[in-house]
């Protein structure tokens, strides 16, 4: 089977958000007054898996390994299944 | 005695080190590309500064992962001293051989100048040379320079004494005004508690001849190469 993982990434609570500051910074003289502004970084991943149990656990693998840095984020991972 | 330099792609600091080392400080030294995974005969490791990968992901994360650095987590298990500077210090950080990690400034701008250190611990083969609570100049160019690290981990890193340097002002006060980058208790340098693994912002091999505005940084190559010269 083929399935896409979206996993989405963003810093964990009570850390800085520099990029989400400076854009609301930047919204804010553009005139458009926010409460806040939250940054998150989104990675699709195609693989093959036996099943979406499989594929989700390697995901999450990949996410502790290479794409997340579990100090300083939090992730979600959403799985589809493709064709 | 001789030190390895490693180069990623887009490391750009691995020749000043280089310099530093031969023509200043007189060790052999010899840069090494990533792909060579073989570290046999080197007695330390420079992990030097620049842009590895693009900072892709995030800066030092591509780097921290090749098989290269199984042979510098190897040496480090030997007791012999590894030293990352800027993004070394990230690589350092991603390959989870130092606690914490190094995000966004908090201002989000690249902040290249001088800083003043405060020398928090001598009991390092990289700071045996300075004085404990001595005041010193290097310079700083990063983006990526916010030290963080969980309450508990700090907690743990100040009680070991694994912090090294902080970002003070002329007097040697720590104050939010001399952070550049938003780092935590205004860290700028740490080491693991085996004591061998040292991770800074700051650049030492920038700061290494007095024609540059300062020399102070190299009394941390000067203190690697003696601690080398004495255990191995």
């Amino acid at each position: 089977m083929q399935y896409q993982a979206t996993v989405r990434i963003e810093q964990k609570a009570g850390m800085l958000d520099p990029e989400g500051t400076t854009a609301k910074r930047a919204l804010g003289q553009l005139g458009y007054q926010v409460s806040s502004v939250k940054t998150a970084k989104l990675y699709e991943i195609v693989l093959e898996a036996e099943s979406a149990e499989i594929a989700e656990q390697k995901v999450d693998e990949m996410c502790q390994k290479l794409i997340a840095n579990p100090i300083v984020h939090n992730y979600t991972i959403e799985l589809k299944e493709l064709n | 005695m001789k030190i390895a330099i490693l180069q990623f792609g887009g490391t750009n600091c691995d020749l000043d080190v280089l310099h530093v080392l031969k023509d200043v400080v007189g060790v052999d030294a010899e840069t090494v590309w990533y792909k060579q995974e073989d570290l046999t005969g080197f007695d330390g490791v420079v992990v030097p500064g620049g842009f590895s990968y693009g900072d892709y992901l995030r800066a030092g994360a591509i780097a921290a992962r090749t098989p290269i650095m199984n042979s510098v987590k190897k040496l480090a298990a030997e007791g012999k001293p590894v030293l990352g500077i800027c993004n070394g210090f990230q690589i350092l950080t991603e390959a989870r051989m130092l606690e914490g990690a190094l995000t966004t400034n908090e201002y989000p701008k690249f902040r290249c100048h001088w800083t003043n250190l405060r020398v928090e611990t001598v009991d390092t083969p990289f700071t045996s040379k300075f004085r404990k609570g001595e005041v010193i100049r290097m310079p700083i160019a990063h983006m990526e320079g916010q030290f963080y690290a969980e309450e508990k981990t700090l907690a743990e890193l100040d009680e070991n004494e694994q912090v090294v340097f902080r970002y003070v002002d002329e007097n040697g006060k720590v104050t939010d005004a001399v952070n550049p980058n938003g780092s935590l208790e205004n860290i700028a340098g740490i080491i693991n508690t085996s004591r061998n693994i040292f991770g800074l912002m700051p650049h030492p091999e920038r700061a290494s001849e007095s024609i540059l505005g300062s020399d102070d940084g190299v009394k941390v190559f000067e203190s690697m190469a003696d601690y080398i010269t004495e255990n191995f």
